[in-house]
């Protein structure tokens, strides 16, 4: 029974305060500042700096928040591949149907597996949801200067207007991509 | 108008270089870094948030739960930083809390956009990218990878870039 409590999904109303704690909890360990995507440019400025100005800075200072990405991984690992999610769990119907019309089916996993696969890496579909999707990703938040726990979670908790706005281009550029463009890359 | 040296809102390190009295922490305290990304991998499983068909969900608003978890994020979020603003709280070890206010510039706007079209083909903002991987979706090597290659081209061309 707590087992069934510990491994069935979370509703919003748990997960979603237990991830804003994550903001205290980082400032008191160490006047750290929640964000994960600046990740990316620490391993940019560890591995392949290149006189980059961007890139110049000492990463070791910042190399807590790599610490927190390989916790990340091994959360993952716990959660994902040692006790993986059960019970009830659903999609939105109109979802449903919708990717039935790419062939594409809710099997309870987090990614498609008919779209998500290492072959698929090298079909144009594959390249343009994982390699041109990744490369916005990172392009993208960078250039914003954070990412959904950056700007939507520890900017708006600090009450920074700026991070407001990136979040809203957040959700408009999710909107435009998931409704006016996906469809055609699923088509393909 | 020249660039700002510093339009992270993540890295405070361009801010505080120049401080090299700061007194270096124990490695042990690297450990609780990584207890409390372990602690936000699990979250970030069980609540389905690394999950593609939620994102897409979202992006139809077709549920309410994506919505729901970043909106009682930053609820609960702002409480505690309030008191520490309020209060001048220190950490657990003693040292003060210090906030670096960021300015807007135009990358909050073409830069959230791009990385609004990258969350909705990739079904996965950063976190979610190391929490797939520890899921067992190896796959997910690859989009990391090709988001560490993004954040390098921004840094080349981030002079040319309007901001």
């Amino acid at each position: 029974m707590f087992m069934n409590i510990l491994t069935s999904p979370w509703p919003w109303y748990v997960a979603g305060p237990l991830i804003g704690l994550m903001v205290p909890l980082l400032l008191l360990l160490g006047n750290r500042s929640f964000g994960i995507s600046s990740n990316l440019r620490h391993i940019c400025a560890a591995c392949l700096p290149g006189k980059i100005p961007f890139f110049s800075y000492d990463w070791k200072r910042e190399s807590w928040n790599l610490f927190f990405a390989g916790g990340i991984v091994i959360g993952g690992l716990i959660a994902g591949t040692l006790l993986p999610n059960t019970g009830p769990s659903s999609i939105h119907p109109q979802l449903a149907a919708e990717m039935a019309g790419y062939g594409v089916t809710y099997a309870h996993a987090p990614l498609p597996a008919e779209l998500f696969n290492w072959p698929a890496l090298f079909t144009l579909k594959g390249f343009l949801l994982m390699i041109a999707g990744g490369f916005l990703v990172g392009f993208g938040t960078r250039y914003a200067g954070g990412c959904t726990s950056g700007h939507a979670i520890m900017g708006l908790s600090t009450l920074q207007w700026p991070s407001l706005v990136a979040t809203c281009c957040f959700m408009a550029g999710g909107f435009i991509m998931a409704n006016l463009v996906l469809p055609f890359i699923l088509h393909l | 108008m020249s660039l700002p040296s510093n339009t992270d809102f993540e890295v405070e390190s361009p801010d505080i270089s120049a401080d090299t009295t700061a007194k270096k922490a124990p490695w042990w305290r690297q450990l609780q870094y990584l207890a409390a990304g372990i602690i936000f991998g699990i979250i970030l499983i069980r609540s389905e948030v690394i999950s593609w068909f939620r994102i897409q969900e979202m992006f139809r608003l077709q549920s309410f739960h994506m919505y729901g978890v970043i909106g009682s994020a930053v609820l609960i979020g702002i409480i505690p930083v309030a008191i520490i603003k309020k209060t001048g709280a220190k950490t657990f070890y003693g040292e003060p809390i210090t906030f670096h206010p960021r300015s807007f510039n135009k990358g909050q706007i073409f830069g959230g956009l791009l990385f609004g079209f990258g969350w909705a083909l990739t079904g996965a903002c950063p976190g979610p990218l190391f929490a797939q991987i520890g899921a067992g979706f190896t796959v997910t090597l690859a989009t990391l990878a090709s988001s560490i290659l993004g954040t390098w081209v921004y840094g080349l061309l981030r002079d040319k870039l309007p901001h």
